[in-house]
């Protein structure tokens, strides 16, 4: 985290932190702008804009029709003409009528015009499964997005990185997709600093040092490999475990650093294995490290099926246990 | 539907002014304007097809035909206007000020082409069917939120109509109340497909009732009508009585681009009749003849005017720097990540011995 001027600390979940992620900079910034379905009067599906409309009014706080291509392809006149949008789509699962105006146009605008038209934008999206909801509100096609040029993807795990990241995601001069882990929406509070701060893009996080593996991981796959890494300490294997925080561009020093002291590598995503992001880790693991791996390195992800309706959600997504299997056999190889 | 939205003409194909109301306004020195500007873009146009024919440039969209509802519109703005052209709107983004040069470099195949000159709010052209329409109305938004009298115009064709963009960016303006012309040429053909297998309506400016905003149809080759009905809407949206959607009926003469022929699709003995009946040129200098406006040696000279503007735009398109391949690594991001920063590197490198791509080749 850079240094910043606030040192006052207030308890909050991830979401919360969003929320006031959003608040310091529309406080900060009369151009940014919050758009979206039902951000408004309601606060938006999770409560992530809960009573920001009512702080700073309909003109900072849009609802919008509910027309994802639209806005987003709106939000991108704005941030071409001036303003900050900060576009909020209430699912992933439900961005892709406006994968268009992603691809062709927010993060291809830089390039076409050489630096002349610039889209500031960020796009907040709630993605993944695990919270029971209905079927496609739990898509993780984090991957889809990464491989656009001209695009930051952004996934935090843990609140003080949440808000850290989004007015850092806010601040940048180009387009970001921000991920929220909705499992992780409540599932946990941390003291999170009040006031303006960012957690730079591109940065990942050690949140455990250790010797025989690494485990690299995001979003809310970060609990689920961090309850493996406990159980396999009890066992006498030293675990590090890194989380992304950013899918692009993925900090390839820190993966690089750590895999070339453990020589083991574990890879755990809760998206599709084929065409994954844990693909590009792997990659930047063969192109820095190859000679230091003791073992073939190993992915724990869904499968390559749709995400499955939640009743069988439980199957789909990787587990501790999925996890745990997958260290023994990098050390036991 | 066709009774309810009548083609509105100022000026009729014979160059007869069609209402006595409509006498005042068109005026000598504005059909000159009109005239000069749309022998200029016609110029550039023909020279844009042979161009490509010779290989000097790559594939062009020609917009021959259509020349009054580009000059037309694009004089009803004011210079701190946005416009939003798709790619047959070179007419009316040159009309407004984008280079000639710059036009002709992003047919050429360079990034160059899609930057304005300073000072003008143009955007790159819209390339997917109809996603600028958004763009438009999110900059028109903005525009109205700092207070401005601005506006902005999107062009796009008929077959644009059926895209989802077209009805979002319409919904989204008139919810927003968004200062914003949309701006249709009803060509009557999206490439190859005629307008009755693109929609079952018979008018597209019928199609604003359902966003309840107004909805003209105009007859897109009188330039008087296209500039008059334009600066109404113009007008309406700097007072803050939002969007209008405005059909101008035209057609182009030649292909979709210069990739297609349209004899698979059409008859084009259609587009020769159309041109000595229906032209937009031909009609202004109707006009000027029937009123004793026109002088055959001011035309012959607007024609060498526009000639030599256009030979020497291409001289400059051809004398361009050629183009430098670190402009494909940095302008991604403002600052380059490092896989960037790494595939230019290794990509100079193996530029500056054999490339082992090439080894392998041979």
């Amino acid at each position: 985290m850079e240094s910043t001027t606030a040192v006052k600390k207030k308890t909050m979940t991830l979401v919360q932190a969003i929320t006031d992620g959003m608040r310091t900079m529309l406080a900060e910034d009369e151009n940014v702008l919050v758009l979206g379905e039902d951000v408004g009067k309601n606060g938006g599906v999770f409560r992530a804009t809960d009573h920001l409309q009512e702080e700073f009014g309909e003109g900072r706080v849009m609802d919008t029709p509910l027309s994802e291509a639209g806005f987003i392809g709106a939000a991108i006149g704005m941030a071409v003409n001036g303003l900050r949008p900060v576009a909020e789509i209430q699912f992933l699962g439900f961005i892709y009528p406006a994968y268009e105006q992603i691809m062709t146009h927010a993060s291809r605008l830089r390039s076409r015009t050489m630096g002349h038209f610039t889209v500031p934008i960020v796009i907040r999206a709630p993605y993944g499964a695990g919270v029971r909801a209905p079927e496609i509100h739990s898509d993780s096609t984090e991957a889809i997005f990464t491989h656009m040029p001209g695009l930051k993807v952004v996934c935090p795990a843990s609140p003080v990185d949440a808000k850290g990241l989004l007015i850092a995601a806010i601040e940048d001069p180009d387009p970001v997709l921000f991920l929220e882990p909705m499992r992780c929406y409540r599932s946990s509070r941390e003291e999170v600093p009040v006031g303006k701060y960012t957690v730079e893009i591109g940065k990942a996080n050690k949140l455990q040092e250790g010797n025989d593996v690494s485990i690299i991981t995001w979003g809310a796959m970060v609990p689920v490999a961090s309850q493996a890494v406990k159980e396999m300490e009890a066992k006498g294997v030293s675990c590090e475990l890194i989380d992304l925080r950013t899918l692009y561009p993925i900090d390839r020093d820190t993966i690089a650093a750590s895999v070339q002291k453990t020589g083991r590598t574990v890879i755990v995503h809760e998206a599709h294995g084929t065409g994954g992001v844990g693909n590009d880790v792997l990659a930047i693991v063969n192109d820095t490290s190859f000679l230091y791996q003791k073992a073939p390195v190993e992915r724990v992800t869904g499968f390559d099926s749709p995400v499955p309706f939640f009743g069988f959600e439980d199957e789909y997504l990787p587990t501790p246990a999925r996890v745990k299997h997958a260290i023994e056999k990098v050390i036991k190889f | 539907m066709e009774k309810q939205f009548p083609i509105t003409k100022w000026v009729d194909e014979n160059g007869n002014i069609t209402g006595e109301d409509y006498k005042e306004m068109v005026t000598e020195e504005l059909a000159r304007t009109f005239y000069q500007h749309m022998i200029r873009i016609r110029t550039f146009d023909k020279k844009g097809i042979s161009l490509q024919r010779q290989g000097r440039i790559g594939t062009y969209a020609p917009y021959e035909g259509q020349e009054a509802s580009q000059v037309g519109s694009a004089l009803a703005l004011e210079t701190e206007d946005w416009l939003f052209p798709s790619y047959r709107d070179h007419g009316a983004a040159m009309t407004f000020g984008h280079s000639l040069k710059n036009i002709l470099l992003f047919w050429n195949g360079r990034n160059e082409g899609c930057i304005p000159p300073e000072g003008k709010n143009i955007f790159p052209p819209g390339i997917p069917i109809a996603t600028q329409l958004p763009h438009a109305v999110g900059a028109a938004f903005a525009e109205k939120r700092k207070g401005t009298k601005n506006t902005a115009i999107v062009y796009f064709g008929d077959g644009a109509t059926s895209e989802g963009d077209f009805h979002e960016g319409l919904n989204l303006a008139s919810v927003f109340e968004a200062p914003v012309v949309f701006f249709n040429q009803n060509n009557r053909y999206a490439i190859s497909v005629p307008m009755e297998k693109q929609m079952k309506t018979k008018t597209i400016a019928q199609k604003a009732l359902a966003y309840d905003i107004p909805g003209v149809r105009i007859d897109g080759n009188d330039v008087f009508a296209v500039y008059f009905e334009t600066l109404k809407a113009m007008d309406r949206a700097r007072a803050g009585e939002g969007p209008t959607l405005i059909e101008a009926v035209t057609w182009r003469y030649g292909a979709h681009t210069t990739a297609d022929d349209p004899t698979k699709y059409r008859d084009q003995m259609e587009s020769e009749r159309k041109r000595n009946e229906t032209d937009p040129v031909l009609r202004v200098e109707r006009l000027l003849k029937n009123n004793g406006w026109f002088d055959e040696a001011w035309a012959e000279r607007m024609q060498k005017q526009a000639a030599e503007e256009v030979d020497a735009a291409v001289a400059e398109m051809e004398s361009f720097p050629p183009a430098d391949p670190a402009d494909i690594f940095d302008h991604v991001f403002a600052e380059p990540t490092w896989q960037l920063q790494q595939q230019k590197q290794e990509y100079f490198q193996a530029k500056k011995g054999v490339p082992v791509w090439n080894q392998q080749q041979q």
